[in-house]
């Protein structure tokens, strides 16, 4: 599983870094990256689901 | 206090979100309004002329939509910037930069205060506002009936901007005042109104020139020291946006924090899940967010628009109401239903697109720790129902008087 952060739609609401410090990080001003080029770890497909369902910008996707 | 405007008896075409019934029936009034689904936009010549949109897409659309709207003033008022004596700075800077700025400006002048508010410079305060919380429930001794609005909720927020702005914690008092001055009163006189403006003006107009004197490790000092495209900020620009920051610094988590206390003050069996569960609060801290999220905004149309058939004229008012846009059943199940647990959950309580709340990183440490120490201090409190609870008034909803009885502390 993967997981990407569209930069252009991220307006920082932070969430994601916030439920998942795992599989997000976020710079200076705020802005959400994804860490390890998205690639998640076996045992932590549920907390990237969960990023994605409360990211307010739907700037996160999955893929399977 | 002379209101220009009276009660409202027809919300679909004359409503008024400054008329007291509004915050304090706001859910039955939506959904009173979105029952008649031929257009989920209410409207009323108050103001005038103000536009009320009720949908999770419409809320969405118009605020991402910066080429049709403008945030030259956000608070709805009487008076429309064409309209006052002295009016805000014309877009795109406005008049409290970067909430009222429109891009390209706003972006350059969002840029200047993002990283004093990201995640990692704002978790270094927990241990102050818990501090500052246990101390507000330390002064209540051993009350058994206390009021969680005036004796903690509102003195939280007040505390951490003052000291993040360099301002004296003493003036709290004066702080409270200019927040209802600016979000409360604009169903006042507009005479009245100005001279309140003027005391605010003169105040800040001290405390800059005392920063320039005196610099500091605040953010006033930082504002004055700051550039954009090469060039300081302008003397307005910097007032501005301390205008911004201590205004929607303070009455925004005041409210949000007094919104979550009501709910556990009065939904014992989500309380005790709460006090038994510490590892829920998070979670619960974000639905309530989305249930009670205190901020609606507002923009100002550009030109002459036709809106989803509603003819919007320039420069109309548009409400945003993010709290009504939480409860759209089309993108949030079991809308009206406060799940502690709710899993899925992109509530805009922060808004949308490029005018995000900056301060959204302070405001959710603040109430998690405010709903954090009130539960472990009082495990079990109620409603105090002898009193009333008493709502704000405007785009700002919370509650400004929670009395409550405590049944049990620690």
């Amino acid at each position: 599983m993967r997981v990407r952060v569209d930069t252009a739609k991220c307006q920082g609401h932070n969430r994601c870094y916030a439920l998942a410090p795992e599989l997000f990080d976020v710079d200076d001003y705020g802005n959400a990256h994804e860490l390890n080029d998205g690639v998640v770890p076996a045992g932590l497909e549920d907390k990237a689901r969960l990023a994605l369902a409360n990211c307010p910008e739907y700037a996160i996707s999955i893929e399977e | 206090m002379t209101n220009l405007y009276g009660p409202v008896s027809d919300w679909q075409n004359d409503f008024d979100h400054a008329d007291p019934s509004y915050n304090e029936n706001i859910h039955e009034i939506w959904n009173d309004l979105l029952e008649n689904k031929k257009c989920p936009v209410a409207h009323t010549e108050r103001y005038g002329g103000t536009w009320l949109p009720l949908t999770h897409e419409y809320v969405h659309e118009i605020a991402y939509d910066t080429e049709h709207f403008t945030s030259r003033s956000v608070v709805v008022s009487r008076l429309k910037p064409s309209q006052m004596e002295i009016p805000p700075p014309p877009a795109p800077i406005g008049n409290a930069p970067p909430i009222s700025s429109d891009p390209p400006f706003h972006h350059e002048a969002r840029r200047l205060l993002l990283p004093a508010f990201a995640p990692k410079k704002i978790e270094p305060w927990e241990e102050e506002v818990r501090q500052i919380c246990n101390e507000l429930i330390d002064n209540m001794g051993d009350a058994e009936f206390v009021d969680a609005a005036i004796q903690y909720a509102q003195h939280i927020p007040v505390m951490v901007i003052a000291r993040m702005l360099g301002l004296p914690l003493e003036d709290s008092d004066k702080f409270r005042g200019w927040v209802h001055l600016v979000l409360e009163s604009v169903n006042e006189e507009p005479e009245k109104r100005r001279k309140k403006f003027e005391e605010f003006e003169a105040y800040l107009s001290y405390h800059v020139q005392d920063h320039i004197e005196n610099p500091r490790d605040d953010l006033i000092t930082y504002l004055l020291n700051a550039e954009i495209m090469g060039n300081k900020l302008m003397p307005e620009h910097v007032r501005g946006t301390i205008v911004l920051l201590l205004i929607a610094g303070i009455d925004t988590t005041w409210s949000g924090i007094g919104s979550s206390l009501w709910h556990l003050a009065t939904n014992s069996v989500d309380r005790r899940r709460l006090v038994e569960n510490p590892g829920l609060r998070p979670t619960a801290v974000e639905e309530f967010l989305r249930a009670y999220a205190p901020v609606t905004m507002a923009r100002l149309v550009k030109e002459d628009y036709d809106f989803h058939g509603c003819p919007m004229k320039a420069e109309d008012w548009v409400l945003l109401p993010f709290p009504a846009a939480n409860r759209d059943p089309s993108v949030f199940e079991e809308a009206d239903k406060v799940i502690i647990d709710r899993e899925e959950n992109r509530h805009a309580a922060f808004g949308l697109g490029i005018h995000r709340c900056v301060g959204s990183n302070l405001a959710r440490l603040e109430m998690n720790v405010a709903i954090d120490v009130f539960l472990e201090r009082f495990p079990d409190f109620e409603l105090n129902t002898s009193e009333e609870v008493k709502w704000s008034v405007g785009q700002v909803r919370g509650p400004r008087s929670l009395p409550v009885r405590v049944l049990a502390r620690r």
